[in-house]
């Protein structure tokens, strides 16, 4: 009955009977509908966080097919299918109702889902040798708000929001638009889907941060956490700190758009600059929540598949914390063209710079982590290779749109879009997908297939660049953001974009057969799959862990180094 | 191999100290909730502090004279400026386009506002100077704009703006080259008091 793995008891109740087996799992609606289990939590945010990416990702779709083409092809269409009218108005705010969707699902309902609900809950506990999270019924809780702001999000597609159906605000919601200019309920529910949405993430910081701070086996220390473990509790403390300006800054604009306050409103003594300051306070770190986790998870897989521990654990674990507390005083850089003098934007072009300098200190470690080691190019690695590439682009074109002189030129332009889904479209996504194939076997028990991942690499490496990095043409000859119609000139550009659509949505079809292949034919996996490159907790136990782990405690004593964080074996 | 464990089960210090953490955890997030609301005075009295964003500056009688008193003689230039909001049936114009003052020295400028309307209008005007780092040492005395305004239907009414320049603006590095300063205002139907001002 005891499952050992590697090194220690999985659990010790060898005295209870059978229901208290560490195995033993609750019936179907018990088990996942009020579920406190964090490996089931874990398993239905990335399963939400996959869906909601099926959504957003078609919506961008539509959108890159209606750009193919200069003048307006399909959008008249879509207007009536989601029932409005037949005339160029419905067509074109139907545009704007579908990059708010885009926008908001992908950074609420996808990334962050997948990066902390789903990554997070999975692994932070296992990774820290503790039985569960600290508050397991607060974690079910803050997974169905999530849901719930999903589908708020979803019902304001079909009620009136402006001039047709749907808030088309625009991921930032701002003032005058999202008060004044657009009337009817569509933006209530938008914005009341961000508060449902922001309530489930703050719970979820707070479980994160108590769990990590509280209930780490014995001997494993803040300084002996694994990187992945530290780039949880960082995005925590920004989310903590970050969301509620956010809440603060929708209330007003609900009681703006219902109750006559003018918080935003000039005549009444308000100013709508003050909207982008909070929501940008809330904003710009909410770009480096996207992406810390992911930082962690390519840690941990360029040590493993290099064999070697991550070269400068201490100043990867503070790049982080840096990256973090420096995320807020940049906002205003978001804001150059709203009129700010020149010492303010010399200011923030300067502090947004010094972001480079941690950005730069990881990337660098990952490279100095592979020199000299064995390297293994599994599905995971070649992922992270992808994504140290394409996400130091990203950060290329960012530090240019930091200076606030070229930010007036290239604002609100491709160059914009270019970069920001660099960074999170190709950087955020990248290392979902190298998480996603470096714990698959961990958390199905199956061996997903090696070469249906390379290709899926592959295809999607070639396709997300032929999409994005044409943008970059486009903004810099003055091609504005949020337009579906656009000049001849164009043309050539976004038709190369699309046809990178086509690229990496064929590409997806890799990812869904080998999830398929593996869960219907995959070979078990074994505990670790991966070699003595994998040294964290999680490898230590079966494939799939059982339903509760640890009962007994690992314990991490001083002979483990930075890298290696299994209980020493006698 | 089995290696050195400790039992933890059922220790009631953790969850006192779970508890402890995620409620100070919690109570951050709410006090960030107040600050989020706080940001609303505060900005004010920071735009009304720096000046920022064209923010202009209210002076008292006793300031007004200590800056005429440093007058040195030297000009600017003020175009005034005035619109209505879309929905404001009113017409509003500067009596004269630009004027040229002596910095230091009280000027009075008058605007006229005529309601086109059949009924009555209160109206409130927002202002801001151009350039913006020009805000901090545009002082006004007087100003419309302090309260609301009422016009009857078809009233025409001139309404004064008693103001002056800084002389400290010509210590600012900022202002080298500001020959001069366009003082904006805009006039805004005022919420009616019987029915609250729709989402629309």
């Amino acid at each position: 009955m005891a499952t050992t793995a590697e090194g220690f008891d999985v659990h010790s109740d060898h005295g209870h009977d059978a229901h208290d087996h560490a195995d033993h799992k609750p019936g179907f609606f018990a088990r996942w509908f009020m579920s406190t289990n964090h490996k089931d939590i874990g398993t239905m945010y990335l399963i939400f966080a996959i869906i909601a990416g099926i959504v957003g990702g078609a919506i961008s779709g539509i959108m890159r097919v209606e750009l193919a083409e200069p003048g307006i092809q399909y959008l008249t269409w879509w207007a009536q299918f989601m029932g409005g009218g037949n005339d160029l108005n419905t067509a074109l705010h139907m545009w704007n109702v579908f990059i708010t969707a885009h926008g908001l699902i992908m950074v609420f309902f996808m990334v962050m889902p997948a990066m902390i609900g789903g990554f997070g809950n999975w692994f932070v506990p296992l990774m820290i040798g503790a039985p569960d999270m600290a508050f397991p019924r607060m974690n079910n809780v803050s997974f169905w708000l999530t849901v719930a702001g999903f589908f708020s999000l979803l019902f304001s597609m079909f009620v009136p929001g402006g001039s047709d159906p749907g808030a088309g605000t625009g991921w930032t919601v701002y003032a005058p638009l999202s008060t004044s200019g657009s009337v009817g309920p569509a933006v209530d529910f938008a914005i009341f889907s961000l508060h449902l949405a922001g309530a489930g993430s703050i719970l979820g910081a707070t479980n994160f941060i108590t769990t990590i701070f509280n209930m780490r086996a014995p001997g494993m220390t803040l300084h002996k956490m694994p990187l992945f473990v530290w780039s949880v509790p960082v995005p925590a403390f920004l989310l903590l700190l970050a969301l509620p300006v956010l809440a603060a800054a929708i209330t007003m604009l609900l009681t703006d758009r219902n109750f006559g306050t003018t918080f935003f409103n000039p005549a009444g003594g308000g100013d709508p600059v003050l909207y982008q300051h909070l929501f940008w306070f809330f904003g710009h770190p909410e770009v480096y929540i996207m992406i810390l986790p992911g930082f962690g998870m390519i840690s941990q897989i360029v040590a493993t598949f290099s064999r070697k521990p991550v070269f400068g654990y201490l100043g990867m674990a503070y790049a982080m914390v840096a990256i973090g507390v420096v995320g807020f005083i940049v906002w205003a850089h978001h804001m150059y063209t709203t009129g700010l003098d020149v010492n303010t934007k010399m200011y923030f072009t300067a502090a947004t710079m010094v972001i480079a300098v941690p950005t730069g200190v990881k990337i660098f470690s990952w490279i100095a982590t592979m020199w000299g080691g064995s390297l293994e190019f599994k599905s995971p690695m070649v992922w992270s290779l992808g994504f140290i590439f394409l996400f130091t682009v990203g950060g290329v074109t960012g530090v240019v749109l930091a200076n606030g002189g070229i930010d007036d030129n290239l604002h609100d332009t491709y160059y914009v879009v270019a970069h920001f889904h660099y960074v999170l479209s190709m950087g955020a996504v990248f290392s979902m997908f190298a998480g996603f194939y470096y714990w698959f076997p961990k958390m199905s028990g199956r061996m997903h297939s090696e070469l249906l991942s390379h290709l899926h690499f592959w295809t999607f490496f070639i396709g997300v660049n032929v999409i994005f990095f044409p943008q970059h043409f486009l903004g810099m000859q003055g091609m504005p953001r949020r337009y579906p119609d656009y000049a001849e000139a164009f043309h050539f550009w976004h038709q190369v974009s699309t046809y990178g659509y086509y690229i990496m949505a064929g590409s997806m079809l890799f990812f869904f057969v080998n999830i398929l292949y593996a869960l219907a034919a995959g070979k078990k996996a074994p505990a670790n799959p991966w070699g003595e490159g994998a040294t964290t907790l999680e490898w230590t136990l079966p494939s799939p862990p059982p339903y509760h782990q640890f009962e007994t405690l690992p314990v991490i004593t001083d002979a483990n180094d930075y890298h290696d964080h299994r209980p020493v074996t006698a | 191999m089995s290696s050195r464990t400790v039992p933890h089960e059922h220790d009631p210090g953790t969850g006192r100290r779970n508890l402890r953490t995620g409620l100070m955890a919690l109570v951050g997030a709410v006090a960030m909730l107040g600050m989020g609301f706080a940001a609303v005075p505060l900005y004010r009295m920071f735009c009304q502090v720096t000046g920022f964003g064209g923010t202009t500056r209210v002076a008292s009688e006793s300031e007004a004279a200590r800056a005429a008193a440093e007058a040195s003689g030297q000009q600017i230039s003020i175009r005034f400026d005035a619109s209505t909001a879309a929905d404001m049936p009113w017409t509003f114009r500067p009596s004269k386009p630009t004027e040229t003052v002596t910095i230091g020295q009280r000027d009075l400028a008058t605007f006229v506002a005529r309601n086109n309307s059949g009924k009555a209008i209160t109206g409130t005007a927002t202002f801001n100077v151009e350039p913006e780092q020009a805000g901090q040492y545009f002082n006004k005395i007087q100003c419309f704009c302090f309260t609301s305004q009422t016009l009857a239907p078809g009233q025409e009414v001139t309404m004064p703006v008693l103001f002056y320049v800084d002389p400290a603006m010509l210590n600012d590095p900022n202002m080298d080259g500001v020959e001069q300063i366009t003082l904006s205002y805009t006039f805004h139907r005022a919420a009616d008091p019987v029915q609250p001002a729709s989402a629309g």
